[in-house]
């Protein structure tokens, strides 16, 4: 195949790709959006066996078939609510893949002295340092959500310096890559110092702001990818890698502004903070009242108005079909049920969505946080399952808090707040949180999915 | 094309690829950002083109034979994997009218295990 059809049919590849993205702005084109994507890189993979230079078919289609196989089945078992690791560990194994690319580049070309053109050194060297940044962060994030770390920001004194030493190496290997020198030590230096980086830039922030560095991770393998694009000539790694850099980017942006913080903050919130959970709040050593679900049934049988704030305890206790049931009941009894969605709730932008539209609960009862706050005042109850933070008052009033500022769901101005928890420690982000001691609140003490079980039989009998 | 024209016109692309990137999605809705992620997550895993060429080329050293094995691999999971979970998210997002359509279709289908 000449070379004028390969971009030609890569050509094509790019607008499925750019009709992907389009298509998912639309919930009714979205899944054929992502069908539409995923042809336009069967073509792409085709094309490019089609290509003259490449003769290893049956290596290529062994490691395919070992890595296709993989992703299909990790993609196919896990649970939805282990989706946001996936994206990390999937994400993380394409910047892995790009920084090896560059490697395999600078080995074959470097040798040969003056050989390496230098746009095309700088590109080897932006892969490499990116990608590999981005493999290391992603397991790291993988890991914390998947709780093989602790979700906790991992700090210690002079963090920053080792940070700054790290990140100075892996740029100084990489500045001399770009300025011609062709060791091969060096780019080994580059890719361990920049894996070592990524790992020590996600440990010290905290699980619950994981979603925004998976985000932004996934903005570096692209930008990773369309580096690579330079160092082998090929259009359409530009062009799509440039798109998720550039779209990752913006997705980054949107979500630290949901939170009501800089991206800057996020990032290098822990550092310099011992110990931010000490200072949290003075919560007066208020007494927590708990219930019983018997208690809690009767609340909710004779509301007039239930507002249910799913939260990621929901989706670990894989309880959303069991509050629709909840939620059904109740409405067969006359009570108005509605979902209130706060947009970091979970671990994901829209992981709450997912989650409820997985158990059939109809769009027009979520409610998105700005329908949602003017409600709570006429609220008889809000139904608190798994959600700590997004409902935590500290936000609003404590400004030595550290998601002091953020916007919350106002849930202390309804009637009644009952909170379903499994016990009374601190929620991911390892913050004390007023509204359990609110003489307002109630607490349900156990996991979310047999507490609300319990519900269902008690509100039946009534 | 020479070595300089072709990195300008590379550079061009990706300059409109930056601002096509951002102009896509300003559009999305917060309910669809999840799926998103995980969509743009699947197409850089266009990144197997390139490791398909450092994998295919005829003459090479045990040591890009390893490199390049090892980066088809992580590539083709990223693609595969990607593109499943993306479809699985968005499978729960298949059409339902406002009001609960009643199980007078297929599509309700019992709510999954």
């Amino acid at each position: 195949m000449s070379r004028t059809t390969t971009d030609l049919l890569y050509l094509v590849t790019i607008v499925t790709f750019i009709l992907a993205l389009a298509f998912l702005s639309r919930p009714d084109k979205a899944r054929l959006g992502n069908w539409i994507g995923a042809a336009g890189m069967l073509l792409a993979i085709a094309v490019t066996f089609a290509q003259s230079s490449i003769v290893s078919y049956w290596e290529i289609g062994l490691g395919m078939a070992i890595g296709g196989g993989f992703g299909a089945v990790a993609a196919r078992r896990v649970k939805m609510t282990a989706m946001p690791q996936m994206v990390a560990l999937f994400n993380g194994v394409g910047g892995g893949a790009a920084a090896l690319v560059s490697w395999a580049e600078f080995h074959r070309k470097a040798p040969l002295a003056g050989h390496l053109k230098v746009d095309i050194a700088i590109a080897i060297m932006l892969s490499a340092l990116i990608g590999a940044i981005s493999f290391a962060g992603s397991m790291v994030a993988f890991a914390k959500l998947q709780e093989l770390i602790q979700g906790r920001p991992i700090t210690y004194p002079g963090q920053q310096v080792v940070n700054a030493l790290v990140a100075g190496s892996a740029l100084a290997a990489g500045i001399a890559i770009a300025a011609g020198a062709e060791e091969q030590w060096l780019m080994w230096v580059l890719l361990a110092c920049a894996a070592a980086f990524g790992v020590l830039f996600v440990l010290p922030i905290g699980g619950a702001d994981m979603p925004v560095v998976i985000s932004l991770l996934n903005a570096f393998t692209g930008l990773a990818a369309a580096a690579t694009g330079f160092e082998l000539e090929n259009n359409v790694l530009i062009v799509a890698g440039m798109l998720v850099g550039a779209s990752g980017t913006l997705l980054t942006l949107m979500m630290s502004r949901a939170m009501n913080r800089s991206i800057a903050n996020v990032l290098f919130g822990a550092f310099g903070q011992v110990s931010p959970a000490a200072a949290a709040t003075d919560s007066d050593g208020g007494a927590v009242r708990s219930a019983t679900a018997e208690d809690v049934a009767v609340m909710l049988a004779y509301a007039h108005k239930v507002v249910v704030v799913p939260g990621y305890g929901l989706a670990v206790a894989q309880a959303q079909h069991d509050v629709r049931q909840l939620a059904d009941l109740l409405e067969e009894k006359g009570v108005e049920v509605t979902y209130a969605i706060h947009p970091v709730a979970g671990r994901m932008p829209g992981h709450m969505n997912v989650l409820l539209a997985e158990a059939n609960v109809p769009y027009p009862q979520l409610k998105e946080m700005d329908e949602a706050n003017p409600e709570f005042a006429r609220t008889d109850v809000v139904l608190v399952v798994g959600a700590n933070d997004v409902v935590n008052p500290d936000a609003r009033n404590n400004q030595g808090s550290p998601i002091y500022g953020m916007p919350i769901l106002n849930v202390d101005q309804a009637q009644t707040v009952v909170v379903l928890k499994r016990s009374m420690s601190p929620g991911f982000a390892g913050i004390e949180n007023p509204l359990f001691f609110n003489p307002k609140t109630v607490m349900l003490f156990g996991d979310a999915k047999d507490s609300i079980t319990k519900l269902i039989g008690d509100v039946k009998g009534l | 094309m020479s070595h300089d024209r072709l990195l300008v016109f590379e550079l061009t692309i990706l300059v409109l690829a930056i601002f096509l990137g951002f102009e896509v999605i300003s559009k999305v809705p917060t309910l669809l950002h999840t799926p998103l992620m995980s969509g743009t997550n699947a197409i850089h895993g266009i990144v197997i083109v390139g490791a398909m060429v450092v994998m295919g080329q005829g003459h090479k050293d045990t040591l890009t034979w390893v490199i390049g094995f090892v980066a088809v691999i992580l590539a083709s999971a990223n693609v595969v994997g990607g593109f499943v979970v993306t479809d699985r998210m968005l499978e729960m997002f298949k059409r339902r009218k406002p009001e609960r359509p009643a199980k007078d279709d297929d599509n309700g289908a019992g709510p999954p295990p």
